[in-house]
């Protein structure tokens, strides 16, 4: 059974001892103030990162999270192979830029918040299939240039609704390879673009649960696994209202995720930071998987962990012209030791 | 097994999703918003009427040329507590009642001013000013238009 790649239509399964050989994240003060603060491993104390615009402060914190990444798995940047990244950004400037500095062969990646995953994912298939010896993954976000590029300017007056989601500040890298050392990704599963025709930009949460409800059953049943084979399952940015229906979905289809079901948009910030009803954006599920989630594996916190980063396909032209959400979420299996 | 045994609440189809997660969302609380607006928006016109009286008791303004100053100096401490980061965190808290204001109006301007002076003088802080703004103008001079239609053709 040495061949078997694929369980059921979207799950893979990594053949060879594929790890993360290093993993680092970058943040604004926000974010650096919340409860996971102490993990992460470059704080910037303002949101400029000392740049003189929010593109180029993301764009830095991409590139701390990079170097430190690099530099943890010990690995000079021209022995990786491939640089799969993304982010929130028209054209996915951010990660552009980062990879000419870098100068590393790059395969620029969309997939909204879901993107953390999507190259996680993505750099292990290419490391179990031999195109790649050492792969380099990340992605970022920037609360403000999100609010520009989505919605509307930082400084306006404009309310929001209690039910809307505070896009994290901040970039996650991981590098990925066969090692002694480091997190194990053993499996993937794909997810497919779920719709269930929320219209509200705001109302993210309920718009992705569905995606992660998909993504999360047809995991169980390639593998024939249950929310009791995980320590623990995140979600990447559903917040407090997308992790309720979730919640509530599976226990209807006959899956009780209370004891191990967790978001990284509701971990990343402490109840007492006003972020309405959680964090988003990529860098939110990147942020928590490459600090808190790889640190808890590396010291036998956890054992096996799912991360299901979930995205959000919708463009600024799209909502305004009346579009639904689209919606898409990808798992990846994490599991620790060596 | 309890879960079970509970009846099927998520058909998960378009028709109906946004029906059974209504219950989810925290509902907005209107009264104590309201609350909210009518107190900082009659705050941000007591604070004209104290404006325009200073005016007229040391300037020698009359009551009707009064007003020009004051809504140049309330747009002012508007673009101001914008620069300084106050304003969208006052329209977070107040909702329409610093909106609604002239204040409100000054805030959508300077605000997308700030935002896009990275893109440059002319097509950013220029071209972008009134992408919040413009819409308001717009409705206004059109609604004034219609309004002004009814008055004389009703009135005469």
């Amino acid at each position: 059974m040495q061949n078997v790649k694929k369980l059921g239509r979207q799950t893979w399964l990594f053949s060879k001892e594929i790890r993360i050989l290093g993993s680092a994240v970058a943040v604004g003060p926000l974010e650096g103030q919340g409860p996971l603060g102490k993990e992460f491993d470059h704080i910037h104390s303002d949101n400029y990162a000392s740049q003189n615009s929010w593109e180029k402060a993301e764009r830095t914190m991409m590139r701390d999270a990079a170097d430190s990444a690099l530099s943890k798995s010990s690995l000079a940047k021209d022995q990786i192979d491939v640089m799969l990244a993304g982010d929130l950004l028209n054209q996915i400037i951010t990660s552009n830029y980062t990879a000419h500095e870098l100068s590393i062969p790059f395969l620029g990646l969309f997939g909204a918040c879901s993107t953390s995953m999507e190259g996680l994912a993505l750099a292990a298939a290419l490391v179990d299939s031999g195109f790649a010896q050492y792969a380099l993954t990340g992605c970022s976000s920037h609360n403000s240039t999100a609010e520009r590029q989505f919605r509307y300017p930082t400084e306006y007056g404009g309310q929001k609704p209690p039910y809307a989601q505070w896009t994290v500040t901040g970039a996650g890298a991981a590098v990925v390879g066969e090692g002694p050392y480091g997190p194990k990704i053993t499996h993937a599963t794909i997810g497919k673009v779920i719709d269930l025709g929320i219209k509200d930009p705001f109302d993210m949460g309920t718009a992705m649960a569905p995606a992660a409800v998909d993504t999360i059953k047809t995991h169980f049943q390639d593998l024939e696994r249950g929310p009791h084979d995980y320590d623990l399952i995140v979600t990447g940015d559903l917040g407090r209202v997308g992790y309720a229906i979730l919640k509530d979905i599976l226990a209807d289809q006959g899956y009780n995720m209370t004891p191990v079901y967790n978001d990284c948009g509701i971990m990343i910030y402490s109840a007492d930071q006003d972020v309405f009803s959680g964090g988003s954006g990529c860098a939110c599920s990147a942020v928590v998987t490459y600090s808190h989630i790889v640190n808890g594996l590396n010291k036998g916190k956890y054992s096996r962990v799912l991360v299901v980063a979930t995205g959000a396909l919708f463009s600024p032209v799209s909502f305004q012209q009346g579009e639904s959400i689209p919606c898409i979420a990808h798992g990846v299996v994490l599991e620790g030791g060596r | 097994m309890a879960e079970r045994t509970k009846q099927i609440k998520f058909q998960l189809n378009r028709e109906t999703y946004s029906k059974e997660t209504a219950a989810y969302k925290p509902k907005k609380n209107v009264l104590w918003n309201s609350l909210k607006a009518f107190l900082v928006g009659g705050f941000i016109c007591m604070l004209g009427q104290l404006i325009a009286n200073f005016y007229m008791m040391y300037f020698n303004f009359t009551e009707r040329s009064a007003g020009n100053p004051t809504v140049a100096t309330l747009i002012f401490i508007a673009v101001l507590l914008t620069g300084f980061g106050v304003y969208d965190v006052l329209g977070q808290f107040a909702g329409a009642g610093s909106a609604v204001p002239v204040t409100g109006f000054a805030n959508s301007v300077a605000a997308a001013a700030i935002e896009h002076r990275s893109e440059g003088y002319v097509l950013g802080v220029a071209g972008n000013m009134f992408k919040l703004a413009g819409a308001v103008i717009v409705y206004g001079v059109v609604a004034s238009f219609v309004v002004v239609l009814i008055k004389k053709l009703i009135v005469g």
